[in-house]
């Protein structure tokens, strides 16, 4: 009965059973804080205390903090914003476009990308609010009746179709996340020894038992969001893409930009997710859970995408100059040998090159390499960004007006914050909630685990394994 | 789940196994006992029709709030855009509406996500005040459980028992609200 077919790769190592699982994943929710938890959360937090004081500086002062001028008025914020939203695509791609593909190894991955997916964009967000200067103005984006004789925003500007992107993924990002972490929350409200603690997830667990009828709604609502996330997911890079794409600088202003785009973010956002999930699974030891299998999965996605990234690079170039446009010619020679070089051959260098190394199985499956490589592609995406944006306006249409950019301190600080945003914002996560998804992990353990025990049950924290016990009024 | 009274007795069978319940489920049918509901620690296909529950019709829920939310922005563009601030861009129309399109589509998914999972809270009893009903807290962790409302049945409990019991139940136990 309990046959795992030779075919299929296990998922599950261990001989884990239902119980395993609950026990190896709430063990990190329910134990005291580790020593190496603790050192990362105080660092991450003393980072953010730095660039909260940073973005406060930047707000006081105005954005004349930066390094900008008047020919480069979009740099840093506009390259650290689009650089988050990218990353924040692959926890939705998981969850969303790998269930509609039924691919199994997401069960494993998706909590924590999602959260993270929520956390970059919690960060992306923050520069939109940065660069406006003024953010407690930031509801002059919304089409709201206003003082100013009803001028509405302009519904044509890809600006305003940016909002409703973002702040439409982030919402629904959010809301299927917390549904998928309603069930587990349960268990450890069932797990719980604490008041305070059984109060809490009992709160956010409203009241989840688990009934066949329940669980069959459940199931029908992650499909359809799903079902909606992905094209949703595909939406938001390409609006951002659109951000540039509609302008008429040349270097911007190309229809390849939103599958290029796309392409990028999940690139980036499953290095991100190989970063973070190499790390929790070997502080939490959850090898079991996170295996080769799901590590080599996401390099071959990583792969795929940064070829198809590698494609758009030189399409980009074909096209400059096929195009016979003097200005669009000259701002991709500009990109590959102006005073930027660097910043070109850099993006070049970690998003071409190196994702090739993938094709060798023993690199896709060391971990070392895969950590290695995965810092290698977010730095050499943020550089794709930084190409794209600042390479495209320093040199204008008017020579007299070049200009270079060069960050300033609160540039730095004010990168430097959301970093401390988003690490300690996945530490709590990490501490504080489920990092695994427990309930999709028992449901594939019968078809994907290595070897089954003999009981799939397993025996529960505090149950008694004597023998079957049958209550005395009904004996 | 709320329509129980406060002295609802029930029997509670205990499985090990999520094949092993799914069989159970039939086998406790056909002998004539209807079953409250079977409580997983994951959903498993296929015992929502083992029991008889009716297929959720939370998919037209979540079409009708997609509709609502896709009429919004095709009203609130044409007001906004075509009719209480029209501007001429590029020559075109004032209700230029393929460049409307994303937010459209955005607002479809926003409803559509919000709706449909306020109804399922909404339909299912749920929400942070809700103390839930447990029949036995491991079903949120490694165990299998089949309530069974004996008020709702004619058989007596030790019957009841020996069916659970044969169905494949490693523990009946008796839970009274």
């Amino acid at each position: 009965m309990h046959v795992t077919s030779p075919v299929r790769t296990p998922l599950v190592t261990g001989g884990k059973t239902y119980a395993d699982v609950t026990e190896d994943i709430c063990k990190q929710v329910e134990g005291k804080p580790t020593r190496a938890w603790t050192i990362a959360f105080v660092i991450s937090f003393v980072v953010l205390i730095y660039g909260t004081c940073c973005v406060f500086w930047t707000w006081w002062e105005g954005l004349g903090v930066w390094g900008l001028n008047k020919t480069v008025g979009w740099a840093w914020d506009i390259t650290n914003f689009v650089w988050w939203v990218g990353i924040g695509h692959a926890g939705t791609l998981i969850s969303a476009i790998l269930l509609l593909f039924r691919m199994k190894y997401r069960t494993s991955i998706n909590r924590a990308a999602e959260a993270m997916t929520i956390f970059a964009v919690l960060c992306a967000a923050s520069f939109i609010l940065m660069h406006m200067g003024r953010p407690w103005l930031a509801y002059w984006a919304l089409p709201l009746p206003n003082a100013f004789g009803s001028l509405w925003v302009n519904f044509n500007s890809p600006l305003v179709w940016d909002v409703f992107a973002i702040s439409t993924y982030f919402t629904v990002s959010l809301v299927f996340w917390y549904m998928g972490l309603v069930p587990d929350l349960a268990t450890i409200r069932d797990r719980a020894t604490s008041k305070v603690s059984r109060y809490i997830y009992g709160a956010f667990s409203l009241g989840w038992n688990g009934g066949a009828k329940t669980w069959a709604r459940y199931e029908y609502i992650s499909l359809i969001l799903a079902g909606i996330s992905t094209p949703l997911v595909l939406s938001v890079h390409t609006i951002v893409s659109m951000d540039f794409a509609t302008s008429v600088i040349p270097g911007w202003h190309t229809t390849i930009f939103p599958p290029y785009f796309v392409a990028g973010a999940i690139f980036s956002g499953f290095a991100m997710v190989q970063n973070l999930m190499l790390i929790t699974r070997v502080v939490f030891k959850l090898e079991d859970y996170i295996t080769f299998e799901h590590i080599e999965s996401m390099n071959k996605i990583i792969t795929l995408t940064g070829s198809i990234v590698g494609v758009a690079y030189i399409t980009e170039f074909f096209i400059a100059w096929y195009s016979g446009v003097e200005y669009e010619r000259y701002a991709f020679l500009n990109r590959m040998l102006g005073p930027y070089w660097w910043a070109y051959w850099a993006m070049m260098t970690c998003n071409v090159i190196s994702p090739q190394l993938f094709w060798s199985r023993k690199i896709r499956r060391s971990v070392t390499w895969t950590f290695v490589l995965s810092v290698i592609v977010n730095i050499g995406m943020w550089f794709e960004r930084f190409v794209i944006i600042v390479t495209s306006l320093h040199r204008d249409y008017l020579p007299s007006s070049w200009a270079m950019f060069s960050p300033t301190m609160f540039d730095i600080g004010d990168y430097i914050f959301s970093f401390g945003l988003f690490f300690t914002l996945f530490l709590l996560f990490a501490k504080f909630l489920p990092v695994i998804n427990m309930f999709e992990v028992k449901a594939i353990i019968r078809s994907a685990s290595e070897k089954l025990p003999k009981s799939v049950s397993g025996v529960a924290k505090g149950e008694s394994v004597t023998s079957p016990t049958f209550n005395k009024n009904v004996e | 789940m709320s329509h129980h009274n406060d002295s609802a007795k029930f029997l509670v069978g205990v499985y090990d196994d999520d094949e092993v319940v799914l069989k159970a489920v039939t086998e406790v049918k056909s002998a004539g006992v209807r079953i409250h509901e079977v409580y997983t620690p994951f959903p498993i296909h296929g015992l929502d029709v083992a029991l008889g529950h009716p297929r959720t019709r939370i998919g037209i829920a979540a079409f009708l709030f997609g509709l609502t939310g896709f009429l919004t922005m095709v009203s609130l563009t044409y007001y906004t855009m075509g009719y209480d601030w029209p501007m001429v861009i590029g020559g075109k129309d004032n209700y230029a509406y393929p460049a409307y399109i994303p937010v459209m589509f955005e607002l479809t998914v926003l409803f559509t996500a919000l709706g449909m999972v306020g109804t399922f809270l909404v339909s299912n009893g749920l929400g942070p005040t809700v103390k839930p009903l447990m029949f036995d807290l491991r079903s949120t962790d490694n165990k299998f459980v089949m309530a069974i409302d004996l008020s709702k049945n004619k058989q007596s409990e030790v019957e009841i028992a020996s069916v659970l019991r044969a169905s494949g139940a490693a523990e009946v136990n008796v839970k009274q609200f």
